[in-house]
């Protein structure tokens, strides 16, 4: 069956549905990442997101019980250069296309993903419609009446957890007690504090500091999540609030973002977010660096920090930005990229044990 | 003072000319001077427009002593001329002729190379920081032959193989102690110093390659990944392969990829490196096969399908230059620092010379026996498969190749299982012919997916004859854009159709399928590309 | 990138094989290399990841692409207009597509297809020597074993006999007699009329090979190499010296004047490769190739003439006057050289190593120094041949080779050579009053042949072919013994000869220098 996918400038590309038959809308972004499709549909940070893959070949090996991110497919819709018929792999159940059929999430393939994302590089991203059952004329009308810009949506409160949950070791065997204040965690961060003996309590983006700090946590996690972090004034507050109580505070992603504006920060949109799992990043006190997996479409202005305290510990190669910060006197520190990987680098896992470290440190 | 690999033989052909042609460039440009040694003029490493002083003489460590007499340089970079460079280099370290003559070894130190190279310390190593090596005992006595197959736990099947016999012929997989003892024992007769290897079969994994590099901060990258089409036990010289890997999900490439980044950086290269793993197709078990402490055939064919100059880079790396300090010159905006992304598929077939050794031995075994090695790229699997077959100069345009219809069942059987030359023909014979995909599967060891690709091509033959006569109607547009995206010539078609070449090209030219042009940018259009190169395909967008 | 440059595309030569070596990429860089220098933009197709002008920064534009018909057309519709596209540097990958490509409306630059052809079309090309005078060995084409014999009675044994429609060699035999012949026109090829086979009179001679660059109407020879191994070794397999030590300057003479008139006569513009064979003072054509051939880079190095360089700027319309370059034989440098081939044997089972027609070489080396015996000693060891200056050697020899092998195996008696020998090869050495020790053969028991190539104690292997099948059987697995063994094993009689003589440099003591390719282009 044909699909059509619109974007904003007038584009009008026409390809082959997958998945589920049906309607949506979001931003247009691109990955670059050769691997790890399952792992991006299911990432909270591409809510409102329509995807595209700049690999061409996709569904190769699948999809398993195992590699989700969250409870369900988040992006908006997903647009691949061809989807693969058939999928080779010990650990795969279903089809890519029978798991977004499942999930009611609409897929197009055939497209020329290399020139959709020169476009996105030329023009930036920008919003788009993708639709099965609607023809191009209906398709650029409802693009135009989409009453919401991705900018303007505040995704945090769509991913969040409803409610709190724990996640880890029962009580009597966990290390540590960390709370995570959910913005659209992925589980792989969960997993990978799980294993280092950590019981987690992951909180709803709207809790407050009290509630978070209310059971006397070893430290604090700022997830990952989508959207503009200029909508989420109530998170900055409460991650104000934590950072004062001088709890360990460690945050990734939006978390980083999160905290460069508890310290007094400003954010900007980049043109084409860092999407993918090659993004080089310096340490400036090692000089050494990291491949990381990264996916933000916003970054902290470094500049605009203005607490003296605060220091900026990474930058992106490709570009400068701020990939790191950290602060001189508290244990606060945070990093815009995924040591979580999943998908992508572990080179950055390290990061767990720092954050565990100084809880440890702490505690002495 | 760079030294080449000399002539070329099977293993080493042009892609240290390659190598060394690009480390000169570099070493120029950042203010130093190149005195380079090889035997093979017929190389461009050896022009006088390369280095400052051109040597044409033997390789042995007498001449290169000479040469080192001569010109005193101060240093000397062995990780470019394939084994026979590296190989110098060592002896020449080792005779104590570099410490005679003050000339520090650059790049990775000699120490890595050792233990990279050595058997026993590699293993060592590996089994130090916790990466598993394949079991493997030297057998050279009846009675010690006796004794291994007495020990309880051995990982069976075990293969054998008699050691220095010309492609490792004689040897076989023994699934018992007798079996083992029978062919461990006619392996040790046909072996000219009385010895057999018996190691843990892999035959039936997967063989995946990761080219890696490490500069002198610790700063550890990776360029690509490859997935060998024929499973372990063909060696990856002499197999089809692909890039980046199809059949990995994320989780089993980032294993491997940390895998070959510990090992590297455990081995403390400084340049580039290639490591071979074999990844059991049916969990997350892996080996380590082996690691070349240089650059490689398969550093140039990673540098070929990225965009990434590893040889380029490594001679940088070498005289202590940082990955974050070199400049990415595809992009010339970005660092040499990073992963190159790929938005295509690359496959490589090698050429064997069969045509020409028609009396040889065509099976293909652990021992390489390819000359050379064409690559192609495109945004499909079949088209790149396509592109590589017709570039191989062996008769074949498509799949369809001479006298394969005339294999009797048995020979293809055969010819599925027991590797050559004519397998991939083979393959698509067996599709012609009806077979499934788990029969080939189970006979060849490729992955169900490469095959699902091979017969979709196979299909697209019967459809093409199905529809030779309504060619013409619009309806066979969509039928022709499919078959050029999986890559048929106009010949082919117009063979499967009964017409001719020329009519095929006016007749997809009219319904507008031309073929358009992409770049290969080793970022995947993230960033602009200065110096591209580029590769057709059937696409929308053309960028030329 | 300047938009207003004219433009050209140059093809590569496809994956490395046997017969179409590295040689092919050297040219193809080189020559565009000249195009960027001449101000044109440069565009090159070529298929194989190991090599230099895949380079993304050797030509302006690289295309990765097959090269056939159909992909080379799309990218010049692509890159459309263009000057030309250049063939004669890819090898025969890139000169099979002359003839589709010009017939599609393409401007080949340099010689034409039509030039390419003459020179594969027998007729024509006999026709053509012959209006010129020039000679070639006699022969013809048969389409049946009785026709075959009746040529070779014409012309007398031996004959060189080949299918007309391979190239390189393949198939190529020489034989001795009806017999031979007969079973070679019988079993060893398919012969039909649309298939004949030429027989030609085998002159038992050397060969010598000559490389020139043509502007169309003058010749410039920046070099001839003559063969080491007698005609009937395939030239890519032979040892060439370079200038050449046993050709009467007649006979040079002769080879310019034939040179520099066919290349005008076939409207050659840029390279050429001859290969003559000398009987006398009379060199007799027997290979024309209008394109690059493998010993472009050799003779560029050797000479210091940039053949490659020199014939684009003839593609692109200069003359060879005009680069500074007088028509002609380029002046003998004055430190030879010598081109030893490479084998990958050890590699290849099945595969037999003697030397014949057929090229089974993968790839070469040079050897430079002050004099021909220790260029020679040079190529020998860079080539691997590096034995002993005493040592042991063990010779088999087919009875019609003895005679003349004496003298070599003497040379090498005088240098300290234990020689060892089979009983008939013995007892002729020792009648000769050569001191020779008997070896069993392989089923006279042990220890045999086989067991002393695999005690390690023997240095070198001289073994000649025999026309008896029973003993070449033997021969064939003493041979595969000594590269199992890696021991250096010599099938032809003129290689031996040459290694005595480069053992005789080193003789007292180690005489070499070492010097740098500009250097040795001095005196």
């Amino acid at each position: 069956m044909k699909a059509y996918l619109a974007f904003a400038d007038g584009t009008l590309l026409e390809g082959i549905s997958f998945g589920a038959e049906g309607r949506s809308a979001g931003e247009v972004v691109f990955n670059t990442g050769m691997t790890g499709y399952q792992e991006v549909l299911t990432d909270p940070s591409y809510a409102g997101q329509i995807v595209t893959l700049t690999y061409p070949l996709i569904g190769n090996y699948g999809v398993n019980v195992d590699d989700i991110e969250s409870r369900r497919v988040q992006v908006a819709g997903f647009v691949v250069h061809e989807l693969s018929p058939t999928f080779s792999n010990w650990r795969a159940s279903e089809s890519l296309d029978a798991f977004l059929k499942r999930h009611n999430i609409v897929g197009i393939t055939g497209i020329d993903t290399r020139e959709l994302t020169r476009r996105l590089r030329h023009h930036g991203v920008m919003m788009g419609a993708l639709s099965t059952n609607e023809t191009p004329e209906e398709l650029f009308e409802r693009l135009r009446a989409h009453t919401s810009a991705y900018d303007d949506v505040d995704w945090v409160r769509r991913v969040t957890t409803p409610e709190a949950y724990v996640w880890g070791p029962e009580k009597r065997d966990a290390k540590y007690r960390i709370a995570l204040l959910d913005c659209g965690v992925k589980y792989n961060i969960l997993r990978e504090l799980a294993d280092r003996g950590a019981r987690t309590t992951v909180f709803p983006a709207t809790a407050t500091a009290q509630e978070i700090l209310a059971d006397d946590p070893d430290g604090v996690f700022l997830s990952p999540g989508p959207g503009d972090p200029n909508l989420l004034g109530y998170a900055v507050d409460t991650v104000k609030q934590v950072v004062g109580s001088g709890k360990p505070v460690m945050g990734i992603c939006l978390g980083n973002q999160l905290l460069g504006c508890a310290f007094g920060g400003t954010t900007f949109k980049l043109p084409f977010g860092h999407r993918g799992a090659n993004h080089p990043v310096k340490d400036l006190t090692s000089g050494r660096v990291v491949i990381t997996s990264q996916n933000h479409g916003y970054a902290i202005d470094g500049d605009s920090i203005g607490d003296p305290n605060v220091e900026v510990t990474q930058i992106n190669l490709n570009d400068g930005t701020v990939e790191g910060l950290r602060h001189r006197e508290l244990p606060v520190f945070s990093i815009q990229y995924h040591p979580e990987a999943s998908p992508g680098p572990t080179d950055s896992r390290f990061f767990f044990e720092q954050f565990l470290k100084v809880i440890e440190e702490r505690k002495r | 003072m760079v030294i080449g690999s000399g002539p070329i033989v099977i293993g080493q052909a042009a892609e240290f000319d390659y190598a060394g042609a690009q480390a000169c460039r570099a070493l120029r440009e950042e203010g130093v001077s190149v005195v380079l040694v090889n035997s093979n003029p017929a190389t461009i490493m050896t022009d006088v427009e390369m280095a400052d002083r051109v040597y044409i003489e033997p390789l042995t460590p007498a001449f290169l002593t000479k040469i080192i007499a001569r010109e005193k340089p101060d240093g000397l970079l062995p990780t470019l001329g394939g084994q026979t460079g590296l190989n110098l280099a060592t002896e020449l370290a080792t005779r104590g002729i570099l410490d005679d003559y003050n000339v520090k070894l650059l790049g990775t130190p000699l120490r890595a190379i050792t233990r990279a190279e050595d058997r026993q310390r590699f293993r060592k190593l590996m089994r130090q920081i916790g990466e598993p090596v394949p079991e493997s005992w030297i057998v050279e006595k009846d009675g010690e032959l006796v004794e291994l197959s007495r020990q309880s736990g051995l990982p069976w099947p075990l293969i054998v193989r008699p050691a220095y016999t010309l492609g490792g012929s004689g040897g076989g997989v023994a699934h018992t102690p007798e079996e083992l003892i029978e062919i461990g024992q006619r392996g040790m007769r046909l072996s000219p110093r009385h010895q057999v290897m018996v190691e843990r079969c892999l035959v039936g994994w997967k063989e995946i390659e990761y080219e890696v590099m490490r500069d002198a901060n610790d700063t550890c990258i990776t360029i690509c990944n490859m997935e060998n089409l024929d499973p372990m036990g063909v060696h990856t010289g002499d197999s089809i392969v692909v890039a980046p890997s199809q059949t990995l999900s994320d989780k089993e490439y980032q294993m491997l990829r940390s895998a070959s980044l510990k090992i590297i950086r455990s081995l403390g290269i400084e340049g580039g490196c290639n490591v071979q793993l074999a990844l059991d197709p049916k969990s997350f078990g892996y080996y380590v096969i082996e690691v070349n402490p240089r650059v490689s055939r398969s550093s140039a064919l990673a540098s070929k399908a990225t965009g990434y100059p590893i040889a380029r880079v490594a001679s940088q790396i070498a005289i202590g230059l940082h990955l974050d300090e070199i400049p990415n010159r595809v992009t010339g905006k970005t660092l040499a620092c990073f992963e190159p992304a790929l938005d295509y598929c690359v496959v490589k077939i090698p050429r064997w010379p069969f045509d020409k050794f028609t009396s040889a031995d065509r099976r293909i075994t652990t021992q390489m026996k390819a000359t050379g090695e064409v690559m192609a790229l495109d945004r499909s699997f079949e088209s790149a498969l396509m592109k590589a077959v017709r570039s191989l100069e062996v008769g074949a345009n498509s799949l369809r190749y001479k006298g394969a219809s005339q294999w009797s069942d048995m020979e293809i059987e055969s010819l599925l299982t027991t590797p050559t030359d004519e397998r991939l023909f083979a393959i698509a014979e067996a599709f012609r012919r009806g077979l499934m995909i788990e029969e080939v599967a189970g006979l060849s060891g490729y992955d169900p997916w490469f095959l699902h690709k091979i017969r979709g091509i196979v299909q697209m033959e019967k459809r093409l004859r199905d529809h030779a006569a309504d060619l013409n109607r619009d309806e066979a547009a969509g039928l022709l854009t499919e078959a050029k995206g999986l890559g048929f010539t106009d010949r082919t078609i117009a063979e499967l159709t009964g017409r001719t070449e020329r009519d095929i090209r006016a007749l997809r030219t009219s319904l507008g399928i031309t073929a358009t042009y992409k770049i290969v940018d080793t970022c995947a259009a993230e960033f602009e590309a200065t110096t591209p190169y580029y590769y057709s395909c059937y696409d929308r967008e053309d960028e030329r | 990138m300047n938009e207003n440059k004219k433009k050209i595309i140059v093809l590569g030569s496809g994956p490395i094989r046997i017969g179409q070596g590295i040689e092919f990429d050297y040219g193809c860089v080189h020559c565009v290399w000249a195009l960027r220098e001449a101000g044109y933009e440069t565009i090159l197709i070529n298929n194989n990841p190991e090599t230099v002008s895949t380079d993304f920064d050797t030509s302006d534009r690289l295309y990765f692409e097959p090269l056939t018909l159909e992909d080379v057309l799309n990218v010049l519709e692509r890159e459309a207009p263009y000057e030309g596209v250049i063939v004669q540097f890819g090898g025969q990958t890139a000169i099979n597509l002359a003839r589709p490509l010009a017939e599609a409306g393409v401007r080949i630059l340099g010689s034409s297809a039509d030039s390419i052809d003459l020179a594969e079309d027998r007729e024509q090309f006999e026709a053509l020597l012959r209006r010129l005078d020039i000679p070639k060995p006699a022969g013809r084409a048969v389409t049946s074993p009785e026709a075959a014999v009746q040529v070779a009675h014409e012309i007398g044994y031996p004959c060189l006999v080949r299918p007309s429609y391979v190239l390189g060699g393949r198939a190529m035999e020489i034989v001795q007699s009806d017999e031979e012949l007969t079973a070679y026109m019988r079993y060893a090829v398919d012969v039909s009329p649309k298939a004949p086979i030429l027989i030609d009179r085998y002159v038992v001679g050397k060969e010598v090979e000559v490389d020139c660059i043509s502007d169309g109407v003058e010749c410039l020879l920046p070099g001839i190499m003559e063969h080491i191994e007698r005609a009937g070794v395939h030239s890519g397999d032979s040892m060439a010296v370079y200038p050449p030590q046993s050709i009467a300057p007649v006979t040079i003479g002769k080879m310019v004047d034939y040179a520099t008139r066919l290349a005008r006569e076939m409207h050659v513009v840029g390279v050429m490769n001859i290969q003559f064979v000398c009987e006398g003072d009379e060199p007799y054509i027997i290979e024309v190739n209008p394109r690059a051939s493998r010993t472009v880079p050799y003779l560029s190095k050797i000479t210091g003439v940039p053949m490659v360089q020199i014939a684009t700027r003839c593609l692109l319309g200069e003359s060879i006057a005009s680069q500074g370059y007088k028509p002609g034989l380029w002046p003998d440098q004055p430190n030879p050289a010598v081109k030893a081939p490479v084998f990958s044997f050890q590699k290849l089972a099945g595969v037999d190593i003697p030397l014949g027609p057929e090229m089974k070489s993968t790839g070469e080396i040079l050897g430079q120094d002050v004099d021909y015996p220790r260029a020679l000693y040079k190529a020998l060891l860079a080539a691997g041949i590096d034995i002993p200056l005493k040592g042991t050697l063990l010779a088999t020899l087919a009875d019609a080779d003895k005679s003349e092998a004496l003298p070599i195996l003497r040379e090498f008696a005088a240098l300290g050579y234990r020689i060892l020998a089979t009983s008939g090869t013995c007892r002729f050495l020792r009648a000769a009053g050569l001191d020779a020790e008997p070896v069993n053969k392989i089923r006279e028991g042990a220890p045999n042949l086989i067991d002393v190539l695999r005690s390690g104690r023997v240095d070198l292997l001289i073994n000649t072919i025999s026309k008896d099948r029973h003993i070449e059987r033997e021969g064939a697995e003493i041979r595969r013994a000594s590269v199992e063994q890696n021991i250096p094993c010599l099938t032809s009689l003129d290689t031996a000869r040459a290694l005595a003589l480069a053992l005789e440099a080193r003789k007292n003591g180690d005489p070499f220098d070492v010097r740098t390719v500009d250097e040795y282009l001095k005196k």
